[in-house]
C-alpha cells in the first residue's frame, strides 16, 4: 500500500478509535462515582445505636472479619428495592452485614426493619450525615465491603441486584476470604 | 413595543429573585471568611446533581458540604486543605475544575495537541496542491505534442 492511500485511511481509523470510546461511553453510568477511599482504612467513626434493639456501629467494631457496611434509610426508596437479597445474605450468612441508618429518624427507621426485618447485625445511627461524609457517601443505599484489616476494598453505589451480587460483591468477598 | 421592554424588565427581576442556595445558609459573621467560603463554594461540585456547583445546589449533601466548608474555615483551614479534605472523601470528582497532574495531562492539553496536528496537516496539504499545481502549469514539448495530437483527434472525430 502506498503512503497516500494510509493518509486516507488515517481519519477511518481515528473515527474507529473513537466509535470505540464512545460505545463504551454508552454503558457507563456517569452518576456513579467511584470511591476516592478504595484500599483506605475506614475512617474513624463512633456511631449510637438506632435505638434499644439494636447495637451501634464504630469503626474499631470492623476488621478482623470480612464485612458490609450498608448504607441505607427509611426514606429512600431503593433500599427497599435492595432490601430482600441484604435479608438473604444475613439468612445465608456469607458475610457480617452492618448497617448506617442515614439521615433518618429512629422510629421511621424501627418502622422500616420491622415491617422489612432486620438484617443487619450492628445499626448506627448517623442523624447529621457526618459519617456519611467522612464515608464519602452521596447518596443512599450504598455498600462498603471491609476487609479484614478494616480496610475498605469496594463501595456499591445504588440498590444492589442479584446480578452486582453475583459480579461484584460475592467473588470479592469469597477473594477476600481466602 | 411596550410588550417586549415590559417583558426583559419582568425577567431581570425575575433572574434577580432567584436567591442562591449558599445564600439561604447562615452566613459567617466574619464578611471576609463568608466571601472565601463563596469563592469555595463555587469550586466544589454537588455530588447529587452533578453539574452544580454546591454554591447552586440545593441538594442537602450540597447544604451539609457548606456547612463543612464554612466550619473549616472558622477552624483555620486554608482553602487547600479544604479541598485537600474533600478529595480525600470524594476524589478529584468533587473539582469542578480537574487538576493538573499527569493522569489528566491529555485532557488539558489534548485538545491543543489535537489542533496543532491538524494544523500541521492542513498546512502539509496545501503546500502539497501547492507543487502540484505550480508543476502542472507547464508542458514540456512532446506533451505539447501529444495534447495537439489529442486534440485534432477529437476534432476529426
Amino acid at each position: 500500500m502506498n503512503k497516500s492511500r494510509l493518509y486516507f485511511l488515517l481519519p477511518v481509523i481515528i473515527f474507529g478509535v473513537l466509535c470505540i470510546f464512545l460505545l463504551r461511553g454508552l454503558s457507563l453510568d456517569p452518576s456513579a462515582v467511584p470511591t476516592a477511599l478504595t484500599d483506605k482504612n475506614v475512617p474513624i467513626f463512633d456511631l449510637p445505636a438506632l435505638d434499644d434493639q439494636t447495637i451501634g456501629l464504630a469503626s474499631s467494631d470492623l476488621g478482623g472479619e470480612v464485612s458490609l457496611i450498608n448504607v441505607f434509610a427509611s426514606w429512600c426508596l431503593p433500599c427497599r428495592v435492595e432490601h430482600p437479597l441484604l435479608m438473604k445474605m444475613a439468612g445465608d450468612g456469607v458475610v457480617a452485614l452492618h448497617g448506617i441508618n442515614y439521615k433518618d429518624e429512629s422510629k421511621d427507621a424501627r418502622a422500616w426493619l420491622d415491617e422489612l426485618g432486620d438484617p443487619f447485625g450492628r445499626i448506627g445511627a448517623d442523624r447529621d450525615g457526618r459519617v456519611g461524609i467522612e464515608l464519602g457517601v452521596y447518596g443512599v443505599p450504598e455498600t462498603f465491603v471491609i476487609d479484614q484489616s478494616g480496610r475498605i476494598r469496594y463501595k456499591h453505589i445504588g440498590p444492589i441486584t442479584q446480578r452486582d451480587l453475583d459480579k461484584y460483591l460475592l467473588p470479592l468477598i469469597e477473594k477476600l476470604n481466602q | 413595543m411596550k410588550i417586549w421592554i415590559f417583558t426583559l424588565v419582568a425577567l431581570l427581576v425575575a433572574s434577580l429573585s432567584v436567591a442562591m442556595a449558599f445564600e439561604n445558609d447562615s452566613p459567617l459573621e466574619d464578611p471576609l471568611m463568608e466571601s472565601r467560603a463563596r469563592d469555595l463554594a463555587k469550586e466544589i461540585r454537588c455530588l447529587v446533581c452533578q453539574n452544580q456547583s454546591i454554591f447552586d445546589s440545593d441538594a442537602a449533601l450540597a447544604k451539609d458540604l457548606r456547612k463543612i466548608v464554612r466550619e473549616r474555615i472558622t477552624l483555620g483551614d486554608d482553602n487547600a486543605a479544604i479541598t485537600e479534605y474533600l478529595v480525600a472523601r470524594y476524589g478529584d470528582f468533587v473539582l469542578l475544575k480537574p487538576p493538573i497532574k499527569p493522569k489528566t495531562y491529555l485532557l488539558w492539553f489534548g485538545p491543543i495537541l489535537i489542533f496543532l496536528v491538524a494544523g500541521y496537516t492542513v498546512l502539509q496539504f496545501f503546500k502539497n496542491a501547492n507543487k502540484v499545481g505550480r508543476k502542472s502549469t507547464s508542458l514540456n514539448s512532446l506533451e505539447r505534442k501529444r495534447v495537439k495530437e489529442l486534440i485534432s483527434d477529437t476534432e476529426v472525430e
